[in-house]
């Protein structure tokens, strides 16, 4: 029984690409306007009436291939702020456990006339896969070990809230700096927007030519928090351990999991921030998960804005418009 | 026809020191004169090619590392489709990898290979046994009845060997046959689940990595084998600038090492994966496309002679097999169309090697290694010849392709370059229409 709310002026520019697969793909301007986008977004979040009409009419289809809570969640709820329609399928009950290829899911699902379809799946690539097959918007929900672009834009927004800037901030990335997307759509914004961006985890989960990437590559928890405005934990990714990256999440923990002790090191306004879900006693003491420098819930609220503002500006005006049955 | 005069035509023949303006007299499926100025009277009865001095006539080029897919695969490739690529390509002989469903690892599979070669006529087909059987890595597969049947060699390609142990049971009991082992190098702890070469490519693609060591690691295992036991180890498709640092070793050893390098690990790099198409699964083979460093190792071990041996790794898929996720794609591309114009443009246009030298490289020494007639315009030899249009302009058109699949990263790419005809036993079994090459009139 949501009533549309008044409507807000909302920046009229829309994104240069069709989708949104990746950082990568993004110009520097571009994130900017997405963050902008985002703050008028939240204004919304944070209404008794919580909806306004932009995507009346139009349907996003999300189609996650892989388990996920958070992040569809966030994007369901984005893109009912929005007042989009929108469908939900997952792999159990869909015709995937069939047999039926990713292109020929896609086909069909975009036989049907959806006007953005969300993506979450397993193998690195597949959005740009989706996207040459596809003529409506690609919005990347993460992709393998490749980028999950939507994660990085929440955590710029929610650096940029409590810091005023990006550029110029020590950001220190803590953690499975190899198995993670969240890694890789982070150094990308980060270093697009000028942050000074700093790596570290055990060497074993550090993928090699990391440091192409423009960022630094340390080993020591203690030289990257050094100095940090900004500490960010990657989560352990208990499934993917089998392969013996290190001995034991006791020792992981002893190395490099986040505590009180080795946040001191680092400014004392410093958040403590991390994707989810997080586990704690491996990669982070709820001391200070809990503690008064975590913005963790802060990144969860602003995913919702974030999410709407890619929504809004991938759905909004120009060429893409799509007509409106 | 019995009889071709080929006229006016540059040969290069390196094993008869033969490189200048020949004339080449075919009769009765054999080489019957080389010489300057034959007469045309010598082809009576029989046909003249007059050839410009543009026109190169070598002795055929044979690609030692094929995938014909059958049996089993047949909607890949079939005896049939593949030696009809490999004769559009200017190849006169093919040597096919086991790795078929069911695996050639017995006389049966062998000679099913053989008769549908012989019912296909075109190209010559020299089947390749398995090391193992069912290629399992477990026990040696009758490999007496393998060379009986007309294997050339041992390989359980698609896979290593699985064993220090097994590859030098298997070279030992080859070398009794004069059969090399080829092997396909590669680690498998070091591989695990790799799409992509490791490095920083991979790394920003989110790709899991297949390091260039872990070729080199079983290449170096193989050598130590072959140089322990006598016996020969031939390196496939070389893409790391370990392993040739390995082969280069072994070879100052004395070590009986051969390797061969494909057309893509000798051009491309693994910046294909993100450009111009990302995650294109055309540019997903195995080995991987390596780093510029392993590109220029692989050109700069061709020019040197550390290299023996350009085979194209012709590895047809299906396009439905293709067109899926990155790490959910076969690996594997065609190779045999696109080889010539490759290795012209690059290696002899780029100024790496002269003719005579890509003559020994996919003619002298492939047949050399396993061991089979060719090589050479040797009098007496079976005919089979190729003839090169070196400065036709060729642009690859993946819809052109003969063969069966389409799985090329060199769609519209254009090289310098091309096979003009191909004989086979004296056959004239492709031509090439746009190189120029005339078919003139009958000799009186």
């Amino acid at each position: 029984m949501d009533a549309p709310g008044t409507e807000v002026a909302l920046p009229a520019t829309a994104l240069r690409g069709k989708d949104l697969l990746g950082i990568a793909e993004l110009a520097p301007e571009e994130i900017l306007l997405i963050l902008d986008t985002a703050e008028a977004m939240k204004e919304i979040s944070q209404r008794q009436i919580k909806k306004v009409p932009a995507l009346r009419g139009r349907t996003v289809v999300n189609l996650f291939f892989e388990p996920s809570t958070r992040t569809r969640t966030s994007f369901e709820i984005a893109e009912k702020r929005l007042s989009a329609d929108t469908l939900g399928v997952a792999v159990a009950s869909s015709s995937v456990v069939k047999g039926e290829t990713l292109v020929d899911t896609a086909r069909n699902i975009e036989a049907m006339g959806p006007s953005m379809i969300v993506l979450r799946h397993a193998s690195s690539g597949a959005p740009h896969l989706l996207s040459r097959i596809c003529k409506s918007p690609i919005i990347n929900a993460g992709d393998g070990l490749h980028e999950h672009p939507t994660q990085a834009l929440l955590d710029a927004f929610t650096i940029r809230e409590r810091k005023g800037r990006i550029a110029g901030l020590k950001v220190a990335i803590v953690g499975d700096l190899l198995h993670s997307r969240v890694l890789r759509s982070n150094v990308l914004l980060l270093t697009k927007l000028g942050a000074d961006v700093w790596v570290c985890g055990p060497p074993t989960l550090i993928p090699m030519g990391l440091a192409a990437m423009g960022v630094t590559t340390t080993t020591s928890v203690d030289a990257a928090v050094e100095g940090a405005d900004v500490v960010m934990m990657l989560r352990i990714q208990l499934e993917r351990m089998e392969g013996g990256f290190f001995p034991s999440l006791r020792e992981y923990f002893r190395v490099f999991g986040m505590t009180d002790a080795r946040l001191r090191r680092a400014k004392p306004d410093v958040i403590v921030m991390h994707p989810g879900p997080i586990n704690r006693g491996v990669e982070i003491s709820s001391e200070v998960a809990d503690g008064p420098y975590s913005v963790i819930l802060d990144q969860v609220a602003n995913g919702v804005a974030a999410r709407m503002a890619v929504l809004y500006l991938l759905a909004g005006g120009g060429a893409h418009d799509e007509v409106v049955a | 026809m019995m009889k071709w005069l080929l006229k006016g035509g540059r040969v290069v023949d390196p094993v008869n020191g033969i490189d200048g303006a020949y004339d080449v007299l075919v009769r009765d499926g054999v080489i019957a004169k080389v010489g300057r100025d034959l007469p045309v009277s010598l082809a009576e009865g029989g046909q003249v090619i007059a050839l410009s001095p543009a026109f190169v006539v070598c002795p055929g080029f044979i690609d030692m590392h094929v995938h014909l897919r059958e049996p089993g695969q047949e909607h890949k490739e079939t005896v049939a489709t593949g030696v009809a690529s490999a004769v559009a390509g200017g190849f006169t002989a093919v040597a096919c990898m086991p790795n078929t469903a069911p695996v050639n690892d017995n006389a049966g599979v062998t000679e099913l290979i053989l008769k549908k070669a012989a019912d296909a006529n075109l190209a010559r087909v020299y089947p390749i046994g398995a090391v193992s059987r069912g290629q399992k890595g477990e026990s040696l597969a009758d490999i007496a009845e393998l060379k009986a049947a007309g294997c050339v060699a041992i390989t359980d390609d698609g896979h290593p060997v699985s064993t220090a142990l097994l590859a030098r049971r298997a070279m030992e009991y080859a070398s009794m046959f004069g059969m090399p082992l080829i092997e396909h190098c590669e680690d498998p702890s070091l591989k695990g689940d790799g799409v992509a070469h490791e490095g920083p490519m991979a790394a920003s693609l989110g790709l899991k990595g297949i390091p260039g060591i872990a070729e080199a690691i079983t290449a170096s295992r193989d050598i130590l084998v072959a140089e322990m036991v006598g016996g020969h180890v031939h390196v496939a498709h070389m893409s790391a600038w370990t392993t040739l640092e390995a082969v280069r070793q072994g070879k100052s050893r004395g070590v009986k090492v051969t390797c061969e390098v494909a057309p893509h690990h000798f051009t491309l790099t693994d910046a294909m994966l993100q450009a111009p198409v990302p995650y294109d699964t055309n540019t997903k083979m195995n080995p991987p496309l390596r780093e510029a460093k392993d590109r220029d190792a692989m050109l700069e071990g061709i020019r040197d002679g550390s290299v023996d041996v350009i085979a194209t790794d012709h590895a047809p898929h299906h396009a439905d097999e293709k067109n899926v996720e990155f790490d959910r794609a076969p690996f594997g591309i065609v190779g045999l169309e696109t080889a010539i114009p490759i290795a012209m443009e690059t290696l002899v246009h780029g100024g790496v090697i002269g003719l005579p030298r890509l003559v020994e490289l996919m003619s002298v020494n492939p047949a050399r290694i396993i061991n089979v007639p060719g090589g050479s315009l040797t009098e007496g030899q079976p005919a089979d010849i190729t003839i090169l249009a070196p400065e036709q302009s060729v642009t690859i058109d993946r819809t052109q392709l003969v063969s069966k699949s389409k799985n090329t990263p060199y769609h519209g790419a254009t090289f310098r370059g091309a096979a003009a005809a191909t004989f086979v036993g004296g056959r004239l079994v492709f031509v090439n229409a746009a190189s120029g090459l005339a078919l003139t009139a009958e000799a009186r």
